[in-house]
């Protein structure tokens, strides 16, 4: 068995020489990648807007729009599509990240799941994600005429999304067909649209988790401390391991000292026990399993990633 | 630590392409021990889309993300099937070197040289081939020289620099990551250490450049780009192409800072030291200045079920330049067994071939060979926004920098001015017999009563004289809407208005003609007639000999008519007689 190469986290050499050419280190060819990406959407699209949650993946990605326009501000506002469920901690740093870069955020709510009252314990996962956040994204992109949505997610995470393209084509109702995917060769990306036509454009699409916090140390950026192990009130509920961030359904809670690899509606959080409090002890942690375990929505049918997404899930 | 590797797999139906994949990725520790509890084989890892799992193939590219102690790849795993070509030169157009699967009992096929030939034309350079199934074929040396060396045999024809064979067993791992105790003979590297010690893309040795791609306005105007090659710094001369002018790059703005150099690969922003005009499709050039022309010869990868029609106008992208663009027809294409050169009128979905391609203004660009980002293009369907093709420039052909547009003294709006009118084209549309030719005759009539001075283009009179080579296919009616347009065009300019009549089924050279002229100059009528209710009528008999089979590729029998979907005017005729419409459609215009 070759081990993974462990990196060393806050390792910044931006550009170097050798033998005469410059070359870049593999993370910062990542964020240049990124940076063009960015820069790409933007040019071509009409209406940009960027999914914003103040998760680490879309942590990363603000601060590389940040990047790609500076000393301008990104051209674009910034979208979050809330369910009421989200972590106290998270909805904070969303707030202060958007004023921090100086742009407009827009918070969607669905309002058709706000007035039946939808919530992960009384509908279960499956419902409370389809009518918040697929039927809510789908609502708030039409609502704001969006013709391109930036999203976070990378190729790594998830089977169904190592397939998907950097620039990909939603159909008039915001469907994904994975057969009928635009050819993406080079760095070359098409960004025209057919009628009613849409797209969503992940800049992390070649990043790993590994790499995502190696970026988080070098560039220091500010990540929820949920991430990091601490003693927090918690309890089990079908065998999840929950963090339970408010008293709304009344739920029994242990203390345990824990965190969180992925960050969603907390109900639907899988949390594990942990004594991890650096990024150092994430990343050697986190070797072994893969990152969406946690999320429990992933769990409800075989292939569900691929039948989200093609209902319009990001 | 290397630089990262980016490679692809390819190989043929059932040479355990999955499997080794798997395997790789289960030795180097890149599978999480959640994703592999319940697998039943190691070619599930790879294999992400239901469609996949369910037939037991590879159908789009995967990228898979995994690293050892000394380097970090990222994988494009390409189905093998013919079929799905386009998705095999999408995963080799970013690959620093192509794993090139055979099975050892079967040898070198038609599709091991098919995907070669297809991995070499898009840039790669290097191969490894790994000649998997070696328990079967008894872990024999001899039949693993002998497919080592038919393969070497090829890829020397082929120009393929360098070559690694590797015998190996995917489903127990021999010679994957660890060495083979059973094929003792083999003294080469393992797979994955071929991987490590491989080279990284060559970088370009072409001096600076840098697409525009987009102009960042703060205090003053930044542009903003990737470095596509050399390296640039404050105080350097450079060039905007393709207009050529001189600029002094001034600052290299980032946000950690300003740079006192940057190099290729790097998203930065240049601010120069005087103001010139310059946007996004420019290019950035130190040194040697960029070639420059509208005329070229490509290699394509057709990738659209619609097959590529000659003359009809696409959308070129190159770097972040968009240009209008037509292709001649193919000079050959590659015969898909035998990879020889063949003749052809047109490429269909994944076929590969040769031709000339002319851009509606220059662009700046770089042979393939000298700079993938610069000499790579896509083309682009008008209508339905997909990728239809990817190409490779070869060179640029020296006529275009031959002929110079004449700059003239007297310029469309002085002729327009002493004939006191605002030139129009009047396009009609519709099916044979619909009343096109009727109409724009009255309209015509009534503008030469108002001292307009117009022209009426009629499809059957032009068909008689201009265009009296052309056909009925679908590729001469896009030359025959092509030369009406220009020759619309040229009266335009000399200051008249002008009607034209031609069925001009297709909405894509509808557009093409749109584009020609200046907006707001074309106007589309569209004379609608139902097809039962043209064929009723019948003034020429036409219809009745479409039916009878003695007419081919008749509009609305046999061929099809695309409705425009925003015409500026709509004239229903089942509603309003030919003099009404002629009243409606100058009522409407300001002439």
């Amino acid at each position: 068995m070759h081990s993974l190469r462990r990196f060393t986290i806050g390792e910044a050499v931006p550009i170097r020489r050798r033998n005469g050419p410059l070359t870049l280190d593999p993370l910062s060819r990542l964020e240049a990648e990124a940076i063009q990406i960015i820069r790409e959407a933007a040019a071509e699209a009409e209406r940009p807007v960027m999914l914003f949650s103040g998760g680490k993946d879309s942590c990363v990605m603000l601060h590389l729009a940040r990047k790609a326009f500076f000393p301008a501000r990104p051209p674009f506002p910034l979208l979050h599509v809330d369910t009421g469920w989200k972590f106290a901690e998270l909805y904070r740093l969303r707030d202060d990240l958007a004023a921090e870069a100086g742009m407009a955020l827009i918070v969607h709510r669905n309002p058709e799941a706000e007035a039946r009252g939808i919530n992960p314990f009384d509908h279960g996962a499956t419902l409370h994600t389809e009518l918040w956040k697929t039927e809510g994204l789908k609502q708030a992109l039409d609502a704001g005429r969006f013709d391109l949505a930036f999203g976070g997610a990378r190729r790594d995470e998830e089977m169904s999304r190592a397939k998907e393209r950097v620039f990909s084509v939603r159909s008039p109702g915001h469907g994904w067909d994975p057969k009928r995917q635009r050819p993406e060769l080079w760095q070359l990306y098409n960004g025209r649209l057919g009628a009613g036509e849409s797209l969503r454009v992940f800049p992390l699409s070649d990043w790993t988790e590994r790499d995502v916090w190696a970026y988080v140390a070098r560039e220091q950026l500010k990540v929820a401390s949920l991430y990091f192990a601490a003693e927090r009130p918690t309890c089990i509920r079908d065998d999840a391991l929950l963090i339970v961030d408010d008293d709304r359904a009344g739920l029994e809670v242990t203390m345990r000292r824990v965190r969180v690899r992925t960050v969603g509606c907390w109900p639907l959080t899988g949390a594990i026990e942990s004594g991890a409090a650096t990024i150092e002890a994430i990343v050697a942690e986190m070797e072994g399993t893969s990152e969406r375990a946690g999320r429990l929505i992933d769990k409800d049918q075989t292939a569900s990633m691929e039948r989200k997404k093609r209902e319009g899930y990001f | 630590m290397k630089p990262l590797l980016r490679f692809l797999t390819c190989g043929s139906v059932d040479d355990g392409k999955s499997t080794l994949i798997g395997r790789l990725l289960h030795d180097c520790g890149a599978v999480a021990q959640d994703r592999l509890a319940g697998l039943a084989d190691f070619s599930l890892l790879a294999d992400g889309l239901e469609a996949e799992r369910e037939q037991g193939i590879t159908i789009d590219v995967a990228h898979l993300y995994f690293g050892t102690e000394k380097r970090r790849f990222i994988l494009a795993d390409t189905p093998g099937h013919e079929q799905y070509t386009r998705n095999m030169a999408t995963g080799a157009s970013t690959a620093d070197l192509a794993v090139v699967l055979v099975d050892a009992a079967k040898g070198v096929l038609t599709q091991t040289r098919r995907h070669s030939t297809i991995a070499h034309l898009l840039g790669i350079r290097q191969f490894v081939l790994a000649v998997n199934k070696m328990d079967l074929a008894g872990f024999d040396r001899a039949r693993f020289e002998e497919i080592r060396d038919d393969f070497g045999r090829f890829a020397e024809e082929l120009g393929i620099d360098a070559v690694t064979a590797i015998p190996v067993c995917a489903l127990d791992g021999d010679n994957v990551a660890e060495r083979s105790g059973r094929m003792v003979w083999y003294e080469g590297p393992t797979l994955l250490a071929a991987l490590e010690d491989a080279n990284s893309q060559a970088p370009s040795s072409l001096p600076f450049r840098m697409p525009v791609q987009t102009v960042i306005r703060d205090a003053g105007r930044l542009y903003a780009g990737t470095v596509a090659s050399g390296s640039v710094k404050p105080g350097d001369r450079i060039e905007i192409a393709p207009a050529g002018t001189p600029a002094e790059v001034a600052r290299i703005v980032t946000m950690e800072g300003d740079l006192a150099e940057a190099g290729a690969g790097q998203a930065v922003a240049i601010a120069l030291a005087s103001e010139v005009d310059c946007s996004r499709g420019d290019m950035l050039a130190g040194g040697d200045a960029p070639q420059v022309a509208d005329q070229f010869e490509a290699s394509l990868v057709w990738m659209s079920e619609e097959a590529l029609l000659p003359g009809r106008q696409y959308l070129l992208k190159l770097g972040t330049q968009t240009v209008p663009a037509t292709v001649q027809e193919p000079k050959y294409k590659l015969g898909i067994d035998t990879m020889e050169q063949l003749a052809a009128k047109t490429l269909a979905l994944n076929e590969i071939g040769v031709a000339n391609i002319w851009t509606a203004r220059p662009i700046a660009f770089e042979p393939y060979a000298a700079s993938r980002a610069l000499g790579g293009f896509i083309l682009i369907d008008r209508i339905a926004a997909s990728t239809v093709a990817a190409g490779m420039i070869h060179f640029a052909l020296r006529r275009s920098e031959n002929v110079h547009e004449q700059t003239l003294a007297v310029t469309p709006a002085l002729r327009a001015g002493l004939k006191q009118q605002r030139p129009k084209l009047l396009w009609f549309t519709g099916l044979s017999g619909a009343g096109k030719s009727t109409i724009a005759n009255l309209v015509e009539a009534k503008l030469h009563a108002r001292g307009r001075h117009t022209f009426l283009l009629d499809g059957d009179n032009v068909r008689l004289g201009l265009n009296k080579d052309l056909g009925f296919t679908a590729a001469d009616r896009v030359e025959n809407i092509r030369r009406a347009g220009e020759a619309a065009k040229l009266m335009l300019d000399a200051g008249l208005i002008v009607l034209t009549a031609f069925i001009s089924p297709f909405r894509a050279e509808r557009a093409m003609v749109r584009s020609l002229v200046a907006q707001g100059d074309f106007i589309e009528i569209f004379v609608d007639t139902p097809l039962a209710e043209a064929e009723r009528r019948d003034t020429k008999g036409l219809y009745k000999k479409a039916r009878a089979g003695q007419l081919a590729n008749f509009t609305g029998v046999d061929s099809p008519y695309e409705t425009p979907e925003t015409p500026e005017i709509h004239i229903d005729t089942l509603t309003i007689d030919a003099e009404a419409a002629a009243e409606l459609i100058v009522s409407k215009l300001d002439v």
